[in-house]
């Protein structure tokens, strides 16, 4: 019992992460298996949803999860808009140039970050940010527990509308047979927005669940970024089923290492995995299948 | 007849290499006109230019009597000019049945559930394979797909690009067959095809293409008998 008194709580609080980068990771798996391109901009744009997140909370008192429903569609429209606006203007279809164009973009929103919100780490006050459910075997954290379940339920929203709508038939469509999806009229710049502005939206649902366990600076971004590259991959690139199944397994192993080899050491586990997919099945776990 | 698409002087190619040098063709409401011309001679690059997948750099498109010069694939898809691509470029990753509905994304989206009983009439194979991955699909049962995909969006002028290559010759005279059914229902086609003995029986007119330029046109009972087609295409 004294083994499993600590490792069942570590599993679930791995857990809990893991939906986390499941959703940040499912981001990026879709803009990835529809544009075919790594969005560099992704961990940055994470940042800017936590700011938004935090400055609505201390500014106008707004909780971060009902703010779920207003950075969700803001931050779809700001992915549209950069995609549509910025990034397909000025990459001209080129895919190696749409990558500068994502990196650079990164750059500009992390030094904007820098300049105009210091690099001071900032946390917001919840009253509940210390309530716990007791799961019998083990105490989950309420925000934990609320983000881990809300994640899941953005994974399915997202895939219901994938699955069954015209539109997400079509992104379908477009992510493995571009020409043809022209040829029944699809308007394939609207659903290369569409899928950066999805992409976009999963990393603000994910902001506004991670903000009140977690903290904001202009740096947070790389961290969960590096972590959705390893999801992505360990997924199966543009996998989705991989990506959520990938988020998951990664959260656990980094819960696990930072309880067997020590806190600060947590995330070594993930780039063992990294590398080691790399290595020995570049294709991910569920490569092969795909959106 | 009333002229349905015209093209006149049509220029278009790749980057720094023009392939259509000078083209003019034209279709009229309810014919089949077949277009010929040996590989690399430019037909599948004339498709794209005037479905709107590639850019025209001159001349001049009219469809339906309209002026649509470089008009973009989704507003060509909306007015009915639809194109069986080269090569059938299904959706691997969707199910037969999500397939056809898609061929009715952009046009005939209110009528999707009858056109999609009336593409199955035609196509039983499809009909039984409904869920079926198409990537999993035989190279035959695409091509019926494709086709079944571009009926999904009630075409005013169905633009086929080789639609009978790879398919056995049993195959393939259903493929003729069902073309000149389509087109006894009053559908204009324009017909690329290798076969081109095949292709000038239920073609009306007939346009050669060589070097991205017309080289010979007329009536295909004209063009059958032309001893230098002959010559060049039907090894006579
Ligand atoms: N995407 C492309 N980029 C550059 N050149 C191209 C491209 N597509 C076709 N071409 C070239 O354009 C020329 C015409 O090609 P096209 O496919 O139009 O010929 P085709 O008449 O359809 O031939 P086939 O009977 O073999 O299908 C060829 O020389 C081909 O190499
Ligand atoms: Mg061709």
């Amino acid at each position: 019992m004294g083994e499993l008194g600590i490792v069942v709580p570590a599993v679930l609080a791995g857990l809990t992460t893991g939906a986390i980068y499941a959703l940040v990771a499912l981001g990026l798996t879709l803009i990835y298996g529809v544009l075919h391109i790594i969005n560099f901009a992704h961990g940055s744009l994470l940042m800017l949803a936590l700011y938004a997140a935090f400055f609505l909370k201390t500014l106008w008192g707004i909780d971060p999860y009902a703010a779920v429903f207003v950075l969700g569609p803001a931050f779809f429209a700001l992915g549209y808009v950069l995609q549509r606006g910025v990034i397909w203007p000025a990459s001209h279809g080129q895919d190696s140039m749409i990558l500068m164009v994502t990196l650079g973009l990164s750059i500009v929103i992390d030094n904007l970050a820098l300049a105009l919100w210091t690099s001071s780490t900032r946390t917001v006050d919840l009253p509940y940010a210390f309530a716990v459910i007791d799961l019998k075997l083990a105490l989950i954290p309420l925000p934990r527990a609320v983000a881990f379940v809300a994640a899941l339920a953005a994974a399915g929203l997202l895939w219901l509308f994938l699955a069954r709508t015209d539109l997400g038939r079509a992104i379908r469509a477009v992510a493995k047979e571009r020409l043809g999806a022209q040829l029944v009229g699809i308007d394939v710049r609207h659903v290369y927005a569409m899928c950066f502005g999805l992409g976009t939206a999963c990393v603000a649902v994910a902001a506004c669940l991670l903000l009140p366990t977690f903290y904001v600076t202009p740096q947070v971004g790389h961290a969960f970024v590096l972590v959705a590259f390893t999801t992505v991959v360990l997924g199966g690139m543009g996998s989705m089923e991989g990506a959520l199944i990938g988020g998951l397994v990664l959260g656990v192993v980094e819960t696990l290492c930072g309880l067997f080899l020590g806190e600060s050491l947590g995330q070594i586990g993930i780039f063992a995995i990294f590398i080691l997919i790399l290595l020995f099945r570049p294709t991910g776990l569920f490569g092969g299948k795909s959106a | 007849m009333n002229a349905l698409l015209e093209v006149e002087n049509l220029v278009a190619g790749y980057g720094q290499t023009e392939i259509l040098r000078s083209v003019s063709v034209a279709v009229a409401e309810g014919e089949i006109v077949s277009l010929l011309g040996s590989n690399g001679a430019g037909k599948t690059t004339f498709n794209h230019a005037v479905a709107g997948t590639l850019a025209p750099r001159g001349g001049l498109m009219r469809f339906a009597g309209k002026d649509r010069t470089g008009a973009p694939t989704t507003q060509m898809v909306a007015e009915g000019l639809i194109q069986v691509p080269e090569g059938r470029r299904v959706f691997p990753n969707l199910s037969v049945r999500e397939n056809l509905w898609l061929g009715g994304y952009r046009r005939g989206s209110a009528r999707r559930t009858d056109n999609l009983a009336r593409v199955v009439g035609i196509f039983p194979r499809l009909g039984e394979r409904l869920t079926q991955l198409a990537g999993t699909l035989s190279g035959g049962e695409q091509q019926m797909l494709a086709i079944g995909r571009g009926l999904m969006a009630e075409p005013r002028l169905l633009i086929l690009d080789e639609p009978s290559l790879g398919l056995s010759p049993l195959l393939v005279e259903e493929m003729f067959g069902l073309i000149r059914g389509l087109n006894a229902e009053g559908l204009a086609i324009l017909l690329v095809e290798q076969n081109v003995v095949q292709s000038l029986e239920i073609a009306a007119r007939a346009y050669v293409m060589e070097n991205g330029a017309i080289v010979a046109s007329g009536s295909a009972a004209a063009l059958r008998d032309d001893p230098a087609l002959k010559k060049a295409y039907l090894g006579m």
